[in-house]
């Protein structure tokens, strides 16, 4: 319905209401003629609030915001109408962004565990101590940890949540100050899988596309993504091209339950858990037997190669089934991780190893999980053979009630959407495919379909990967905030990649740890197993958020360790820690994050933080006081025999003394001294690390502190900045950023890049390929042996310079999947009105009253089966650990027949005790879309 | 779910042609309110018989609201502006759940909560077929009505699609965003108010009336055409 309403004859308005609409209507037509607004009050009582930009706090889609302050407080925010994304719009998380900052229990203070005597306990009640206290008992405890177990016995929990400079910072002190790898975010959860896939296809992280694809599109296929209610505004973008032109625009929705994407779509394919590699393999089967015209010959030719790796590689469970803290039950699923009985489906997927039914697979390549190797065309044509339609509906149909015919059609119907002759196509996906045991390969799946039609890095044409956090892409993957990564695409394992971050950091030679540090799931492994003492969590909450979580809490509250959690509202994991940390949220620091379409975007501090919560950066400056350089840059032995040479000669010969702290080198540095503040950039605002903010607040030696005296959040951009020139990930400056209204990188003299790889958008595709229309330049993987689909040919090697892989890659079965005693699929998720684990929106009271609690979603009938009505409380219990919560049998999401669904964001319904730790072995991400369970009544 | 057209069942977003809603301007129903008896707004539970033969019929025993699970009902009481003794809900406060097996008309003695109304063709209970009152969105405030991506209130019901869907249209203001406004089926919905509950404006902007207050009549002289909600219009209306 375009606008169809008649224009007000009468005068009924308020006037605050008509100067409201013309103050609307004046910054609708300045952004539309792209001007900036001005900002100020349109009535009297807004007069002195001040307007600056930001970005919200939610998810990857990374809407533009406008905040208002007044006294020091948030007043209001709204949309920013000159932001690309959002365009003046928001979600209801949005619409509440400043209600998270003022919830009631709003943490102020330093907690410590501790005894009568005031002394740390581990079994002792929290009782607020000062920050000097914190941080001493945090640096002994470190130290106890640091001394006995070495660089290996420490980890950092960190975030996609992270600012750009918080990640930056974390990651400088844990990899170049301390030594260690054991630093990984909850995008470990998120997005691994999508990194993992965008290496080994292109040999570069993230998308090729932007957002504009959602305009310049014929057709979304959205694969394993609820983006109505995850992606709010970004659907309303795709429902907005479907309104454009709703004959030709086609939208495809792919899910295991109906829900509010699935409503939308024009063809809605509910899909058998772990199905979506055989989908796939059915398309590309299609593809090549019945619709060779569709392959863009050229582009395949002169842009790709094929390639296939091993099959036998586990998934990612522990090594050790007959781990001493596992029950029996248990390790029935947890077995799998060694060998496994082939199915009857298996046996077809894997017609090409020659498997029957019943033999047993040994899991032989667990180590080796990410290898692959090129393989001919003719491979792919006769792995691909057993993908027939009879095969794959058989196998893949996910509602026990649809007729296999129907079903039959729609995944033909799905084929015509990709190979119709100039229909351009956008895939978007989210958790569906990357928290998956085979998430990377059915990342990979989804390119092979693109790239065999020529219809990637295209405008309007694509396999785009959404991201779920504000800045797993900005931060946690840009920043490498993980166990493996070094910034900008570099890894800790390549003495070269090793060697530029030591000299841009300033560290000697030879002080970052080459071996790959502990992922999140193997922090909570090696904490359970005593092999880590001593964990800091920042920006996320891992005991909510991590799978098979009972062991977890057991591990934190009975093992011989200290947990430090610096939070802003109580949760699990602040219940479970030993130290809690008051931390300033969003509009309280200066930061920056990076949304799923590579665009950065950086706010300025609006507010102070209450209480005494301090900023994250300063919480790591402050820690790092306490260490000199000889305490941690002197010799290690590893677990593993490797050993870390002491480089306290070559810091000597730098200019250091081994008697300065960590604080000196990595953060108080001459050169990052020279960031000045005060800053034209920051004028009028505050600026809590620069010069402090009025608070009387002790320092870690229990000083007030008055600010270190320089900006430290350009200080740390400008550093981060230097890894990004000339690698295809190059950022602007940081004033540059407080101009605009973010921008995608690659930024190349001053230009953003919508398309990357594309000869006409990205100027590294142009370098790479003078006179050509595409270049995959990424570097990683890009030499890699020849082979077959039995295996790689020993002694080979192929270079693969300019081109992107279209993977083969079977269909398998999950470990888990239901059966007599646990019948129904569990499958986790989230709801539009709360964000992740529920600390932020379940303390706005709307968002609260919206939705108060989580939900088991079962199917009617299944409820009337098991003896429960809507609204009654059953019990959802895995091999593994049980909540109860109830259930509901209409509404919003609808499962089919043997399949529950619960949201995770209730610390109430700890969902995560039931759901497994199984994950892809390439990405080493769980897949909480997968696990079997009871259902009954409470 | 007491069906009463099958074309439309689970039609959560549909494009309308330029429709006249059931739902109302709440500038209009501010007014309404204000120069209205408090008393004629109460909105009664499942299966209450009309209210002059209600509060007939009703011996103000209390049966129905004790056995309410999620404390939904409440007594009238002096100052309320509710007959006293009678039952009635605030969905605000707490909405009606539409427990499935109706335990408030399962205790009325008297028949002034009417398990027959709420009954199907094969005798099984049907607690959609409950017309406590009507839901009413006030699109002056509502922010899905502004483009901002809520429909909190669609996602609410129980009867997603029927009683509540959403009307996508394009969003001239940016030009690029579609958007999504929650939109009343009066013929499916049951006045539960769980919409209303979980309206996220700070005073709810979309709230349940009794239907005799808030729906109008159109004259029999006349035989209309179905409402306009679906998108695409039966062959045999052509």
């Amino acid at each position: 319905m375009e606008s169809s309403k008649p224009k007000k004859k009468h005068e009924a308005l308020s006037t605050d209401r008509r100067s409201l609409l013309k103050a609307a209507a004046a910054s609708a037509a300045a952004a539309a003629a792209g001007l900036s607004v001005a900002q100020g009050g349109t009535n009297e009582a807004e007069k002195d609030w001040r307007w600056d930009k930001a970005v919200c706090r939610f998810c990857g889609t990374g809407c533009g915001v406008m905040v208002a302050t007044k006294n020091d407080r948030i007043v209001a925010v709204k949309g920013d109408p000159l932001a690309p994304v959002n365009r003046g719009l928001n979600c209801i998380k949005g619409y509440f962004l400043a209600k998270i900052m003022y919830g009631k229990d709003r943490l102020t203070r330093p907690l410590l565990r501790v005894n009568k005597q005031g002394e740390f306990d581990k079994k002792g009640e929290f009782k607020p101590v000062s920050w000097k206290k914190a941080f001493e008992v945090m640096a002994d405890q470190f130290k106890k940890a640091y001394g006995e177990l070495g660089p290996t016995g420490i980890a950092f929990f960190g975030s996609g949540q992270y600012t750009i400079q918080e990640g930056f910072a974390a990651s400088k002190l844990i990899k170049a100050g301390f030594r260690s790898n054991n630093i990984d975010p909850n995008a470990r959860h998120c997005m691994a899988s999508a990194v993992a896939a965008f290496i080994q296809t292109f040999g570069i992280d993230e998308p090729a596309g932007c957002y504009d694809d959602i305009e310049l599109t014929d057709s979304f296929v959205l694969w394993g993504s609820n983006m109505a209610e995850n992606h709010p505004v970004l659907w309303a973008r795709v429902i907005d091209r479907k309104l454009s032109a709703p004959d030709r625009v086609k939208v495809a929705v792919l899910s295991t339950y109906q829900h509010m994407n699935a409503d939308m779509a024009d063809l809605a394919i509910i899909f058998k858990p772990h199905t979506d590699l055989a989908i796939q393999n059915y398309i590309l089967r299609e593809i090549l037997y019945n619709h060779p015209d569709a392959i863009d010959r050229e582009f395949v030719d002169k842009y790709t190669t094929y390639a296939t790796g091993y099959v036998d590689i586990g998934y990612g469970m522990r090594s050790d089934p007959n781990h001493p803290k596992y029950s029996d039950k248990e390790r029935e699923t947890m077995q799998k991780e060694l060998a496994k009985t082939v199915s009857e489906a298996e046996a077809k997927a894997l017609a090409f190893l020659g498997l029957k039914p019943g033999d047993k697979l040994e899991m032989k390549h667990r180590a080796a999980a990410g290898a692959h190797w090129q393989i001919a065309f003719d491979d792919l044509k006769k792995a691909l053979e057993p993908y027939t339609l009879d095969f794959v509906a058989e196998l893949a149909k996910g509602d026990p009630d649809e007729p296999l015919e129907s079903f039959k059609k729609k995944l033909q119907e799905l084929v015509q959407i990709f190979v119709e002759q100039g229909r351009k196509v956008v895939s978007f996906w989210t958790m569906g495919f990357n928290q998956h045991t085979r998430g990377t390969w059915v990342n990979e799946q989804v390119y092979a379909i693109h790239l065999l039609l020529g219809k990637h890095a295209k405008p309007g044409s694509g396999a785009f990967s959404l991201t779920g956090q504000p800045s797993a892409c900005g931060t946690a993957r840009e920043v490498g905030t993980f166990a493996h990564r070094l910034p900008s695409d570099m890894v800790v394992a390549n003495p070269k990649h090793r060697e530029i971050a030591e000299k841009i950091w300033r560290v000697p030679e030879g002080t970052i740890n080459p071996k790959v540090g502990a992922n999140f799931v193997q922090i909570m492994r090696d904490l359970e197993d005593g092999k880590i003492k001593w964990a800091w969590v920042h920006v996320n909450n891992p005991w909510q958020n991590t799978a098979n979580a009972n062991h977890w809490v057991k591990a934190a509250r009975e093992m011989d360790n200290f947990i430090v959690v610096s939070e802003v509202y109580p949760g699990i994991s602040t219940k479970v820690a030993d130290l809690i940390l008051p931390t300033a949220m969003i509009y309280e620091k200066w930061g920056a994050y990076g949304n799923s379409e590579r665009r950065t975007q950086h706010w300025r501090q609006q507010v102070t933080p209450p209480g005494m919560a301090m900023p994250d950066i300063w919480q790591y400056m402050e820690f790092s006081k306490f260490f000199k350089l000889k305490e941690v840059w002197k010799e290690h032995k590893l677990p593993d025999g490797t050993v870390l040479p002491d480089v306290l000669d070559k810091a000597k010969a730098m200019g250091y003394d081994p008697d300065q702290t960590l604080f000196d080198v990595l953060f108080n540095h001459p050169e990052l001294r020279k960031f000045a503040w005060p800053d034209p950039i920051g004028e009028g605002f505050l600026n809590t690390e620069a010069v402090g903010d009025g608070r009387a607040i002790q320092d870690a030696e229990g000083k007030p502190f008055k600010g270190y005296g320089f900006f430290v959040q350009k200080a740390l951009w400008e550093e981060y900045r230097q890894f990004t020139l000339g690698t295809g990930h190059d950022l602007a400056d940081f004033d540059t950023y407080h101009r605009v209204r973010g921008l995608r990188w690659p930024v190349v003299d001053g230009k953003e890049t919508p398309w990357r790889f594309n000869t006409k958008y990205d100027p590294f595709a142009r370098k790479a390929n003078p006179g050509g229309e595409f270049a995959f330049y990424g570097k990683a993987k890009k030499k890699i042996p020849k082979g077959n689909l039995f295996g790689p040919e020993a002694g080979t090697s192929v270079d693969l310079t300019n081109r992107a892989k279209i993977f083969f890659r079977p269909y398998m079965d999950p470990p888990e999947m239901p059966d007599d005693r646990y019948p129904f699929w569990l499958v986790t998720g989230r709801v539009l009105e709360h964000w992740h684990s529920g600390t932020m929106t379940m303390r706005v009271p709307e968002l609260y009253r919206a939705v108060p609690e989580a939900l088991v979603y079962m199917n009617p009938e299944d409820a009337k089966k098991i003896g429960v009505k809507d609204g009654q409380f059953v019990w959802v219990e895995s091999r593994r650990g049980k909540v109860k919560a109830r259930a509901s049998t209409r509404g919003r999401n609808r499962p089919p027949k043997g399949l529950i669904f619960v949201p995770w964001f209730d610390e109430r319904v700890l969902i995560n005790k039931v759901t497994n730790d199984q994950r892809c072995p390439i990405s080493k991400q769980t897949d909480y879309k997968k696990a079997a369970v009871k259902v009954y009544p409470a | 779910m007491h069906e009463v057209d099958k074309t439309r069942r689970r039609m959560i977003f549909r494009t309308l042609q330029g429709v006249t809603l059931t739902a109302v301007g709440g500038a209009f129903w501010a007014g309404f309110v204000h120069e209205n008896a408090q008393a004629e707004l109460v909105l009664r539970p499942p299966g209450a018989l009309p209210e002059d033969e209600f509060l007939a019929t009703c011996i103000r025993c209390g049966l129905c609201v004790s056995d309410c699970p999620y404390d939904t009902l409440r007594l009238g009481a002096y100052g309320d502006d509710v007959p006293v003794g009678t039952p009635y809900f605030k969905p605000r406060e707490v909405p009606c759940y539409l427990c499935e097996d109706i335990p408030c008309a399962a205790a009325c003695p008297t028949g002034a909560l009417d398990l027959l109304g709420l009954t199907d063709e094969e005798g099984e209970l049907d607690v959609s077929r409950s017309r406590m009152g009507v839901a009413v969105v006030d699109y002056n405030n509502c922010i899905a009505a502004r483009g901002l991506r809520c429909d909190a209130c669609v996602r609410a019901c129980p009867y997603i699609g029927d009683a509540i869907f959403v009307d996508t249209r394009r969003n001239p203001r940016t030009g690029k965003h579609a958007m999504l406004v929650p939109v009343v089926d009066a013929d499916y919905c049951t006045g539960c108010g769980l919409c209303e509950h979980a309206c996220v404006t700070e005073k709810a902007s979309i709230l349940v009336l009794p239907r005799d207050v808030a729906l109008g009549k159109a004259g029999e002289h006349y035989d209309l055409p179905a409402p306009n909600f679906s998108p695409e219009v039966p062959e045999n209306e052509i």
